[in-house]
């Protein structure tokens, strides 16, 4: 399942980060790598900075809602520009209370990336500079993004789900 | 002591005192819609606060409430300076998830398309950055040839700038006569006007005197800033997601990928100008090797039924009710597809959860990346300068707010 490069760089993870390691997997060709939250920000330096793995760029970052296990998660993409590879990293947090470690102290780019991330999803980083929201007006009171605030008028009756099969 | 009596030793300067300019919502300046609040020393911008947001449209929470197919129309209008850049790439993504196997005729297709929607989205980058250092004429002038290049997706998919182009699978009908011949007066005529336009910019003394050294940023804050695409490369980081990680067939072009050394407004416009060059060559290239064979894909599950078919035949009818009604199987997994849109890395990063809709739907968007380093690049320099950095980064307000 994994190539050897993914090995490398699960080797280098776990010599040092064993403890924080929750699941290695592999979609789509893309590793996986599912952490524990509080030391996400200097694993991320970790591999950052160690000589096998270089994942000195982060591409993207988002959060995503998973209603049915209670859970809010935080998804890292890093990419290793001198041997084209790529990682993603997760983080689950609480949806109650989703807090998590800022990681602008790494990378400039995560400011309006977590921003974002706060916008629509509620996540709190902590140390943030500027933790306001970013897309959506000041006033507004909810998380747009989680999965209970639905998209259409519930109280419609001229569009049944059944018959859409959704 | 002077005549009236004050110690002159001992006179201190006015406080300094900063004023406040606020630069949009809508400005004609900006091209688009975005607000900027400049702490201005004199002329010298200090710092600044954008404001972002004012066309957000939810696109991705409208993508979780819509059948993969219909999510097409909504990447049209991220950056809709190259709208089949955008569709090409969702189309790709779907096509990752269901492990569909493409033609190289549609492939090669793609490629055309791709190349002339970037030929599209970096003239008016370039012609913009000429109208904001107030060379008129090249604007007015390329934007004759972008009519061409509309005319031919109008030929191909009907539609000019929300193209909505192709299907999952490949393509809703074969390029017509007419379109190819379209295609061919385009890289005919196109070379001469935009040679016409670079002699116009590339040594012009007052050009050259507003852009370089302006708006500036080193290779590592790019990278720091998560930079991609035209703005990185002017950086001197040599990032193409064609190269890095071809898709669609690339690697069966030659092409080269320009760098430039400072990251200014020069080396922008100079990337930018070079790229154009590159994508003509490729679209002549994929026209030179273009393959004979169908025009999509063979997956009926996703791709729709010639219509005769529909009338005449059951199973056909049959799938044509799933795509329409969205009720077609897709596999569960996670998915990340990357292409080199006109500003940099477009990302699809997709999560199914075997519905009829994405569960999760995120699009790393290269504006709305690189656009927080608008403060950074402008602080220091003059509100004219500042106006020039804006256009040459190419923010789409459409790209920036999703």
């Amino acid at each position: 399942m994994f190539d050897p490069a993914d090995e490398n760089v699960i080797a280098i993870l776990r010599e040092k980060y064993e403890d924080q390691v929750l699941l290695t997997e592999k979609h789509y060709d893309f590793l996986t790598i599912t952490l524990k939250e509080d030391k996400i920000i200097e694993v991320i330096q970790h591999l950052r900075d160690h000589e096998g793995t270089k994942f000195q760029f982060l591409t993207t970052l988002c959060g995503i809602h998973h209603p049915e296990q209670g859970q809010i998660a935080v998804m890292y993409q890093l990419h290793n520009m001198y041997n084209n590879s790529r990682i993603r990293l997760k983080i689950y947090l609480p949806q109650e209370k989703p807090v998590a470690p800022t990681l602008t102290g790494v990378f400039a780019g995560a400011n309006w990336m977590e921003r974002e991330t706060y916008d629509f999803f509620g996540v709190v980083f902590e140390g943030h500079p500027d933790l306001r929201r970013i897309l959506n007006v000041d006033e507004m009171t909810i998380f747009p993004m989680r999965k209970e605030y639905p998209l259409e008028d519930q109280t419609r009756e001229d569009k049944r789900d059944e018959m859409f099969g959704r | 002591m002077d005549a009236r009596g004050t110690d002159i030793n001992t006179v201190q300067p006015q406080e300094k005192q900063y004023s406040y300019l606020n630069l949009g919502p809508t400005h004609p300046a900006t091209h688009g819609i975005f607000q900027n609040v400049l702490k201005m020393d004199g002329e010298i911008i200090v710092d600044s606060e954008p404001t972002i947001g004012y066309i957000h449209r939810a696109f991705e929470k409208l993508a979780e409430r819509r059948p993969f197919n219909q999510i097409t129309p909504i990447t049209d209008r991220l950056n809709y300076c190259s709208a089949p850049i955008n569709n090409i790439g969702w189309h790709m993504t779907v096509e990752k998830l269901i492990k569909a196997d493409i033609p190289k005729r549609v492939q090669y297709l793609r490629v055309i398309i791709m190349e002339l929607a970037r030929i599209t989205d970096h003239l008016i980058c370039n012609a913009v950055v000429g109208v904001d250092t107030g060379a008129l004429t090249g604007f007015v002038y390329l934007f004759q040839q972008r009519e061409l290049a509309y005319e031919i997706y109008e030929e191909i998919c009907g539609a000019r700038l929300t193209t909505n182009i192709g299907r999952v699978g490949g393509f809703e009908r074969d390029f017509s006569p007419k379109a190819w011949e379209k295609i061919h007066r385009f890289l005919d005529e196109f070379p001469k006007v935009l040679k016409e336009f670079e002699n116009l910019l590339k040594r012009n003394r007052i050009f050259m005197d507003r852009t370089i050294g302006v708006g500036g940023i080193t290779a590592e804050r790019a990278l720091q800033y998560s930079f991609t695409g035209p703005n990185l490369r002017a950086a001197g980081v040599d990032y193409d997601v064609r190269v890095a990680k071809p898709y669609s067939s690339y690697e069966d072009f030659e092409f080269t990928i320009p760098v430039g050394i400072n990251g200014d407004v020069y080396d922008r416009f100079m990337v930018r100008q070079e790229e154009m060059w590159q994508s003509l060559s490729i679209m002549r290239q994929a026209i030179d090797k273009l393959p004979d064979g169908p025009y999509h894909a063979e997956i009926p599950d996703f791709y729709l039924p010639p219509k005769e078919e529909v009338y005449n035949n059951m199973e056909a009818l049959i799938y044509q009710f799933k795509i329409v009604m969205g009720e077609t199987d897709v596999p569960k997994g996670e998915v990340y597809h990357s292409v080199e849109a006109g500003n940099g890395e477009l990302g699809f990063y997709l999560i199914s959860d075997g519905g009829r809709t994405p569960f999760r739907l995120h699009f790393r968007r290269p504006c709305f990346i690189f656009y927080q380093a608008y403060p950074e690049m402008i602080r220091g320099s003059m509100l004219s300068d500042a106006i020039l950095t804006m256009s040459s980064m190419n923010v789409i307000a459409g790209e920036l707010d999703a």
